[in-house]
């Protein structure tokens, strides 16, 4: 029998993370005022930092922190500006294209390596060392991947419900504790030597990985971007497939062990289906339903390749020039 | 229950692309090869380049050349798309 523990705090990464950190340590202190939000990089590592340490109240907390806190009305306060500081820059640098050349540009796989595609340079050139980091920061996803999108489910009717449901039942193992995709993820962990403790990573992680994180979070507690929220989970499911085979190929190579080809050997099947799933009954089901969503579906689909794309830069930059791509060295493989 | 003999199985085919299947399904090849799956629905390949034949792993999606002028990456945005097309 093990018992589960709460995650601990981040570090904070600036006086806005700094805030927000210490009201939830010692429930007392100033929260940041809205003129230094405003000011504040929208994807910079102290705002994300903030911004992730709130949103975790909704998922597992952190340990010696009140779980009342999550509904604290100061703390709704504070989060409001902040997530919206990212959703207007996120907003601001989405292109205008429409849903329907969106998803088409989505679906087109690149036959040549443009040298900015993550999986294409695990595939090719990644090491264990690579791979671990990269493991590393998803698992701040990946350990509770699918979540997010749950909170979809009460917000959609019918085909659009029917369908995500379908596909949470699968992400969640199929009535199969062993088969729940988080537990595959930790399972690949163990196989690399990482720590699979739910957000151990958090202070290695570049601000870059945490946007990415955030932004589910940002879509899934907003009734209000349930279109975007779609378009996020369309984006993940339809860009998976290829992006895993190529994961697994890479863990393969590196003979990092059988857990971890299992992980992306099942992403590639399983969101094969899903990704079909996704863009006919979920898509198409929301949109027969509420057609005024459709700017919102790509809206979705365009701030995840944002902060993918993002991400993407971070790490080929660091790896190209011979460094590690996390804020800290991982520690061996344990 | 997609399988209750009150109602037959669904199957969807998508043009360009896999036929969708209720699962669970036991599928079987010329040599006697069986393979089993108890997804609610899967994806079975008909274009033959799947690396994980019988179930697609997506390989039918046109891949598109990285030209400059971007020709080939137009060319495929402009046949799809009536939602039933997959590339």
């Amino acid at each position: 029998m093990t018992t589960v523990t709460d995650p601990p705090l981040p570090r904070p990464r600036g006086p806005l993370s700094a805030a927000v950190i210490a009201r939830l340590r010692t429930e007392r202190g100033r929260l940041p005022p809205d003129g230094a939000i405003r000011r504040a990089d929208p994807y910079g590592a102290d705002l994300q930092t903030a911004l992730y340490v709130l949103y975790e109240l909704h998922y597992r907390g952190f340990e010696g922190v009140d779980d009342g806190l999550e509904w604290e009305a100061e703390l709704l306060a504070v989060r409001r500006p902040l997530e919206e500081r990212f959703l207007a820059a996120l907003r601001a640098d989405a292109p205008q294209t429409g849903l329907r050349d969106t998803l088409a540009a989505l679906l087109a796989e690149p036959v040549a390596d443009t040298g900015t595609d993550v999986s294409r340079y695990l595939d090719h050139h990644g090491g264990l060392d690579q791979l671990r980091e990269y493991a590393a920061l998803r698992s701040l996803y990946h350990l509770k991947e699918a979540d997010p999108h749950a909170w979809a489910l009460p917000r959609l009717r019918g085909r659009a419900k029917a369908g995500l449901a379908a596909i949470e039942f699968d992400e969640f193992g199929a009535g199969r504790a062993e088969d729940i995709h988080a537990q595959l993820f930790a399972d690949l962990m163990t196989d690399l030597g990482l720590e699979t403790g739910y957000g151990h990573y958090v202070d290695l992680a570049p601000s870059e990985a945490l946007a990415t994180v955030n932004l589910m979070s940002l879509l899934g507690l907003h009734r209000r971007l349930r279109g975007a929220l779609v378009g996020h989970f369309a984006t993940v499911e339809i860009t998976s497939p290829p992006a895993a085979r190529r994961l697994t190929e890479a863990m393969r190579r590196t003979r990092a062990g059988p857990a971890a080809e299992r992980f992306y050997a099942e992403h590639v099947v399983a969101d094969a289906v899903h990704e079909q799933v996704v863009r006919r009954e979920v898509i198409g089901g929301l949109l027969h339903d509420e057609p005024g969503l459709e700017p919102e579906v790509a809206f979705g689909i365009h701030a995840t390749a944002q902060v993918e794309d993002r991400l993407a830069r971070h790490l080929l930059g660091a790896w190209q020039a011979g460094r590690g791509a996390l804020r800290e060295a991982l520690p061996p493989a344990v | 229950m997609p399988n209750s003999p009150e109602r037959p199985r669904r199957i969807t085919l998508v043009r360009n692309g896999p036929v969708l299947v209720e699962g669970p399904v036991e599928v079987t090849g010329d040599d006697g090869e069986v393979w089993v799956s108890d997804r609610f629905t899967v994806a079975l390949c008909t274009c033959r380049r799947s690396r994980r034949y019988p179930w697609c792993d997506t390989s039918h999606r046109r891949p598109t050349g990285q030209t400059h002028t971007g020709e080939s990456r137009s060319a495929t945005r402009t046949q799809r798309h009536d939602g039933g097309d997959d590339r």
